[in-house]
């Protein structure tokens, strides 16, 4: 009897604005830019989505449910120009059939270069979850369901999770199904939660590719196929980006149809229901362990960093970054650190991603930048300001407003 | 039709071209010969005709036929260089040269009479009078250079005739009409790219027609085909875009640059003419210069605004940082690529651009204009509007300051580089011919 666990990732970035290494002030995003996108995917993806599925969970009376993880970003900006949003996720919470998530407040890559900065950032959003939707996350997703052995060790460590989700990569399972409920290699408490990425994938990514012989899915044929996970499997784990509905999948796709007709169907096989990943860890035991010693992700088709690490100016920006974190938590400056977390989102990574760029893929969602070159420069500008706040901080001698544009002195630099 | 000889299908062109290797002084001269050398791979016969002065010093390796020379050994097939098995070529005694306009045309054709004077002793007595083998102005020479052509093509069999640029088309058209066969016409550049708003009525003229007259135009961008639909109001079924290729060193470097300077060196490399945007270089290398101390500006090239660039830099307080190589080719242009760190193309309007390729050739990242055509078929690269020259700056800034930058626009630069191929170009060409051979 299969359960159908739906999670959703909700996350906008701050995007940087155009920033050259003349300019000289501490307006490293682009205000308007990050407004006009938070409201237009609200209008066409958060607010019609949430409404309908707050009114799904109303009709099925509780046995339609969903999780969410929102990152901390997003709900800064849905705070201040989309607050109807935050509502209506409010309302959600309510009716006890949604589950939140914890991740990293940024949605950074910090797991890969600092525990420490991983830990607050993580600690960072669920407070913010408690405090918004009065529920403290039990079950952890890493940005981009980046995973390792290590990470599962690290979540089990913390002591405060129950279950950790990550990409079900086809090289990590072997002959081995995604439907199970696992634990992750070394880990005697925690479980391990793997996306089904071909269904999930059918929605996220086929669902209006007239190309595909599946086209056009319709849930009875959705169904169809979830119901041959009975018997050979105990729960369908369908990860997607929430934007899939309405704003990858445009409305006139047919998509907002698709999913509200879709508990019913489901529901008319009596085996099947849905749960949140806190009910399929508490109802299934693990059937093995995962052994994941290389980083794997849910990105294209490698299913590793490449996305976000794969050339020498994402491996160097990113570098950069983290090489400031001492410097900047000595600071003690609150700007200053919140600026430096804004800038560790991963998606400023993915924009500088080469790899199909020649194709202009699907990395172009909402991409700010005419080339992966462009947005990897304004970084750098944006970096090198921020480091010489850092210097700054450090050497009390140089006057705030008198600092050269062309740099601070090297002897001020070194920490 | 005359396709069908004992020799096949093979389609035979009589092309109006420009200079070949040694003596290129441009990206017409790179295009006409990287294009008729992979048609010549392809099989396709021909017939490159060129203008040739007497003083020139071609066929060392390329030999000519002058018709004069022609009518003295009636028919020799045989001029054709060792590489070239499918080309022969045909040279009209004209001072014709690519990127001429009519004032660098005159100050040719006085140096050509003093060199006369000083040569011939006949020319000592009385006045020498214009000989045979020029005309008195740019475009009476061109219309002679038709005549000539005209009267060189009736002893050629050909299928199709491409003429590349303003200055053949009248040859162009004119040979097309005597033979009954079509015209294709190739666009480098257009009057707009070169002078601007200040076009010059008669070679707009001339251009106008050559592109009316022809059955089929190819341009060597979308950028460049657009100005041909909106500026001469050629209708766009009859444009085909046909990118450059590039011309492979084919020579890998084995010896890494040993000498690391401490200075970086940013390339100007083109004619220092108005199409080429030298002002916004130097307006960039200004503001580069203020933020960043160890760089060196190289402008290598010659042209009508290099007084004035030399001025300006000077104007700028840039004057020790800006240097002035003038015109190079062959060995010295790789050997400043090798040593550039950046190149830059400032174009205000570049209807290809084929300079950037072989930057990317030779390993050096660049920084293109978006007026250019090449900017259309070149990712990996770094592009600003000609005239921002804050971008421009901000962008080489980065590209001095970040390795990484350099590393990844080099890699991937050179591997786009190489789909960029004359062979593809050819094809394409082919196609077009027999498209117009078709009969409709």
């Amino acid at each position: 009897m299969p359960s159908i666990c739906f999670y959703f990732q909700v996350h906008q970035p701050m995007r940087l604005r155009h920033y050259t290494v003349f300019d000289n002030d501490e307006r490293y995003f682009d205000e308007g830019r990050n407004a006009a996108i938070c409201k237009k995917v609200a209008n066409k993806c958060y607010l019609p989505a949430n409404r309908m599925l707050l009114r799904l969970i109303q009709q099925h009376k509780g046995r339609f449910r969903v999780a969410y993880s929102l990152t901390g970003i997003l709900l800064e900006q849905l705070e201040r120009y989309s607050p109807e949003v935050l509502s209506t996720f409010h309302a959600l919470a309510k009716t006890g059939c949604v589950e939140f998530l914890a991740e990293t407040y940024y949605h950074s890559l910090s797991f890969l270069y600092s525990r420490k900065e991983f830990i607050e950032q993580v600690r960072k959003q669920m407070d913010v979850v408690r405090d918004l939707f009065g529920q403290t996350p039990k079950v952890f997703r890493n940005t981009e369901l980046i995973y390792n052995n290590d990470l599962g060790l690290l979540i089990e460590a913390m002591g405060c999770f129950d279950a950790i989700l990550t990409e079900g990569a086809d090289h990590v399972l072997g002959d081995r199904s995604p439907n199970f409920v696992y634990q992750p290699k070394g880990c005697r408490r925690l479980k391990m939660l793997l996306k089904n990425y071909s269904l999930s994938d059918d929605i996220a990514f086929r669902f209006s590719n007239r190309d595909w012989a599946q086209w056009p899915l319709t849930v009875e044929k959705f169904s169809k196929w979830v119901n041959a996970v009975n018997g050979n499997g105990n729960v369908v784990n369908l990860f997607m980006d929430y934007e899939t509905l309405g704003e990858h999948q445009w409305q006139d796709t047919g998509i907002f149809d698709f999913m509200r007709r879709l508990p019913e169907e489901i529901l008319k096989h009596s085996d099947n229901d849905f749960k949140t990943p806190s009910e399929v860890v508490a109802s299934y035991e693990p059937a093995g362990a995962i052994d994941v010693p290389h980083i794997i992700s849910w990105a294209d088709t490698e299913r590793d960093l490449s996305a976000w690490l794969g050339n020498p100016m994402q491996s160097n920006a990113i570098h950069e970054l983290y090489r400031l974190e001492k410097r900047i938590k000595r600071a003690n400056d609150e700007r200053l650190l919140t600026d430096w977390r804004r800038l560790q989102a991963s998606d400023h990574f993915y924009y500088m991603c080469t790899k199909y760029f020649a194709d202009g893929d699907v990395h172009k969602y909402f991409n700010p930048y005419d080339s992966p070159y462009d947005s990897y420069i304004n970084f750098m500008n944006v970096l090198d300001h921020l480091e010489r706040r850092c210097a700054v901080k450090e050497t009390p001698i140089l006057s705030c407003d008198s600092f050269p544009a062309s740099g601070i002195p090297l002897a001020a630099v070194s920490v | 039709m005359g396709l069908h000889d004992d020799e096949g299908t093979r389609v035979r062109v009589f092309m109006l071209g420009w200079e070949f290797p040694p003596f290129i002084s441009g990206g017409l001269g790179t295009a006409c010969y990287g294009l008729t050398k992979a048609l010549d791979q392809l099989g396709v016969r021909v017939t490159f005709v060129l203008p040739k002065t007497v003083d020139s010093q071609y066929a060392t390796h390329v030999r000519l036929l002058t018709p004069q020379a022609k009518r003295q050994t009636t028919i020799r097939r045989t001029s054709q260089t060792d590489e070239l098995t499918n080309v022969s070529f045909r040279a009209i005694m004209s001072p014709l040269r690519a990127y001429a306009t009519p004032e660098t045309y005159n100050e040719r054709i006085e140096e050509t009479l003093r060199l006369q004077r000083e040569t011939t002793v006949s020319s000592e007595a009385g006045d020498g009078g214009p000989r045979a083998d020029y005309a008195g102005d740019l475009y009476r020479e061109v219309h002679r250079y038709a005549s000539m052509a005209m009267e060189l093509a009736k002893g050629e069999e050909f299928d199709v005739v491409h003429a590349h640029d303003w200055m053949t088309y009248p040859a162009g058209v004119g040979v097309a009409a005597i033979s009954g066969k079509p015209l294709v016409v190739h666009i480098h550049s257009t009057e707009f790219d070169r002078s601007g708003e200040h076009v010059n009525q008669t070679v707009y003229d001339i251009e106008r027609e050559g592109m009316q007259r022809a059955d089929k135009v190819i341009a060597v961008s979308h950028y460049t085909r657009g100005m041909v639909i909106s500026r001469y109001g050629i209708p766009g079924d009859k444009i085909d875009v046909v990118y450059n290729g590039v011309e492979r060193a084919g020579v890998w470097s084995t010896t890494p640059e040993t000498i690391r300077r401490e200075e970086k060196i940013v390339l100007f490399l083109g004619r220092i003419t108005l199409q080429k945007g030298p002002e916004f270089f130097l307006h960039a290398a200004k503001k580069v210069l203020d933020v960043m101390d160890n760089v060196k500006f190289v402008m290598a090239g010659s042209g009508d605004l290099m007084y004035r660039s030399v001025e300006l830099a000077a104007q700028l307080g840039i004057g020790n940082k800006v240097l002035f190589t003038g015109f190079l080719r062959g060995d010295d242009v790789r050997r400043i690529f090798r040593m550039a760190d950046l190149y830059v193309m400032p174009s205000v309007s570049e209807p290809f651009g084929i300079a950037p390729l072989e930057a990317l050739d030779n390993d050096v990242p660049v920084i293109i204009s978006k007026q250019s055509g090449v900017s259309e078929v070149l990712r990996h690269a770094l592009k600003v509007d000609f005239w921002d020259v804050d971008e421009m700056a901000n962008k080489i800034v980065a590209v001095l300051k970040y390795p990484p930058l350099r590393m990844t626009l080099r890699n991937h630069g050179n591997f786009e580089v190489r789909k960029l191929r004359w062979r593809d170009a050819a094809q394409h060409c082919l196609r077009i011919y027999e498209e117009t051979l078709v009969p409709v």
